[in-house]
């Protein structure tokens, strides 16, 4: 078998390995499709009654913040079942396997992408619940959902670079929260950043999570010509910039995180 | 035959610990080595550069012919591991767990599925084959876990420290597997604590302390090379043992030992079980009452002590001291 054949069935493999457990583990299933009901219901309610925005419902202009605030939180749930096999010893058994290297973390990523269709799912049947809806052509729609999916593949392999490099699964969690807490929050996902002080609106508007939320929103046509449109470069090109961080996110960390695999029991 | 495994210097360190310091290694094709010692002797270490999980920082090893560091692709193809930390999937039914070893072995699927039943069935599974392993036993996993190893037929097998954690019944069980793989001319070099362990399976151990081989024989020969046999004599008061001291004496062919607290002496002889018959013969003609006496051969305990000393204080290697910490 060529080296090519092989990295593929093994991925494969790797892949059917993690889709399975997804299915047998409840909790991890359950936490991606609960935790978004309760986030949209929380938002469109609590803070859909009392922010007002010209020309647009608080819940149409929230979804697709909802969308990647998700897709970062269950990004988190890859490095963390890294962990947890780093440190069952299930790695070792791997690497002593006459298998392509990389077939554990593309099997891991490729394999949470159930888990990310998952969460997206259950959370645009939510928003259209609470009264989100797409106007735009199905192929854009489409577009949105894909872009989607893509930010949440590139994210996985973020969170696995973390992973590696921390090891712990508890050391993990705290870490990964810490830095997705402000990644979150000071993005567009809930507020305009036309209102943030100057430099937390230049993070804000170069932030990658704010930029896709711009692309969405554009590729569902939830926004409104009566809201302030933004000025920096990433969100007034918001399509092509989302993929750029998207791709440049995976560039720099899919390699990282091969790396630090080829180095996590190697010590 | 060339031998299975080679290895010749190994050195690892650390930081300032050095974890081997001259490892050297041969083991003969169709044989099981046992490599015996204390926590943070280097044995986990050896078993991890073997199976090219650790690039050691000098020397070279081989194992079915392949060096461990340039040829480990190929060499990966030809061996079986199982660790001390049974590594199965818990939300994968066991079945499951093999079946992917064996396509990750690239068995092909249906191979892959008829060798994973094969395994169960062997390892008395079949009955929880299509169950989670999250309810498996300790025993349980752990035989899966060796399954696992066997899954491509592997000529050389490695086992680190199969029995740890498992309580004795399990334990029994799982050595009566290993020696029927023995059985069929695997290779398998075994690492183990448990000096138990290695007299019951191992044809050849080597005494590993400090990153290095400090004794290499069959058990007999390393009991041999702590003295031959001994006459064990308990007795049911303190004021008898120097009683018997000064009967025995005269058969002494080396240091006696009297251990005042457990009330017994221990007197290395030089004529078996004749040196018993004069024994009795003198204490009777004493007087003395004795508790209990018997003549025995040194047990690997003691070799193992009389060669590596009490090290129980001593810190563990770095790579087990991660391990325990995970």
């Amino acid at each position: 078998m060529n080296a090519l054949r092989t990295a593929v069935a093994d991925g494969v493999t790797i892949t059917r390995r993690n889709v399975l457990k997804i299915r047998r583990a409840p909790d991890l299933l359950g936490g991606v499709i609960t935790l978004p009901i309760v986030i949209v219901l929380l938002f469109a309610y609590v803070f859909g009654s009392m922010i007002e925005l010209p020309g647009m419902s608080y819940a149409e202009y929230l979804i697709p913040g909802i969308f990647v605030q998700s897709i970062v939180m269950s990004g988190q749930i890859t490095g963390y079942t890294l962990t947890q096999d780093l440190q069952k010893g299930v790695f070792d058994r791997f690497r002593t396997l006459p298998m392509a290297p990389s077939a554990v973390l593309v099997g891991q990523t490729v394999g949470d992408i159930v888990m990310n269709v998952t969460s997206i799912a259950t959370m645009a049947l939510m928003g259209l619940v609470v009264g989100w809806r797409v106007h735009t052509a199905p192929h854009e729609a489409a577009l949105g959902f894909l872009l989607l999916l893509l930010f949440a593949y590139a994210f996985s392999w973020v969170t696995a670079t973390v992973a590696l490099a921390l090891r712990k699964p508890e050391v993990f969690n705290n870490i990964v929260t810490t830095v997705t807490m402000p990644l979150v929050f000071l993005s567009n996902a809930y507020v305009d950043t036309t209102r943030l002080p100057g430099p937390l609106q230049a993070v804000a508007e170069w932030n990658p999570v704010s930029v896709v939320i711009q692309a969405v929103r554009e590729l569902f046509g939830n926004t409104s010509a009566a809201m302030p449109a933004p000025e920096a470069w990433p969100l007034r090109h918001a399509v092509p910039a989302a993929v750029l961080w998207s791709l440049l996110l995976l560039v720099v960390f899919a390699p990282l995180a091969t790396r630090l695999y080829g180095r996590a029991v190697s010590r | 035959m060339p031998p299975a495994i080679t290895a010749e210097g190994l050195v690892k360190k650390y930081g300032d610990v050095v974890a081997l310091d001259g490892m050297d290694l041969s083991v003969p094709e169709g044989t099981v080595f046992g490599l015996l010692g204390p926590n943070g002797a280097g044995k986990t270490t050896t078993a991890r550069i073997l199976t090219t999980l650790l690039k050691p920082d000098a020397g070279r090893a081989t194992v079915a012919g392949f060096d461990v560091v340039t040829d480990a692709p190929r060499l990966r193809a030809r061996i079986g591991a199982s660790g001390q930390y049974a590594a199965v999937d818990d939300h994968l039914t066991g079945a499951e767990n093999l079946e992917m070893v064996g396509r990750l072995y690239h068995l092909g699927t249906r191979r892959s599925r008829q060798r994973a039943r094969e395994l169960l069935e062997r390892f008395d599974l079949t009955g929880a084959a299509d169950r989670p392993v999250q309810g498996y036993s300790g025993g349980m996993r752990r035989r899966l876990d060796l399954a696992g190893a066997l899954v491509a037929d592997p000529p050389v097998l490695f086992l680190d420290e199969p029995t740890t954690g498992l309580d004795p019944r399990a334990r029994a069980g799982l050595w009566d597997v290993i020696s029927e793989l023995v059985a069929g001319g695997t290779t398998v070099l075994l690492t183990t604590q448990y000096l138990e362990e290695a007299d019951r399976l191992a044809d050849t151990i080597a005494v590993v302390d400090h990153g290095r081989v400090i004794a290499l024989g069959t058990a007999d020969e390393l009991k041999d090379d702590l003295g031959g046999d001994r006459v064990e004599v308990a007795v049911t008061g303190a004021a008898d043992l120097e009683a018997v001291r000064r009967a025995l004496a005269p058969l002494a062919a080396g240091e006696m030992r009297v251990d005042a607290a457990a009330l017994r002496l221990t007197v290395p002889v030089a004529d078996g079980a004749a040196s018993l018959t004069a024994a009795l013969g003198r204490l009777a003609a004493e007087g003395v009452t004795v508790r209990d006496a018997g003549l025995r051969r040194p047990t690997l305990d003691e070799v193992f002590l009389s060669l590596t000393g009490n090290r129980a204080a001593e810190p563990a290697e770095p790579a087990e001291i991660e391990e325990y910490s995970r």
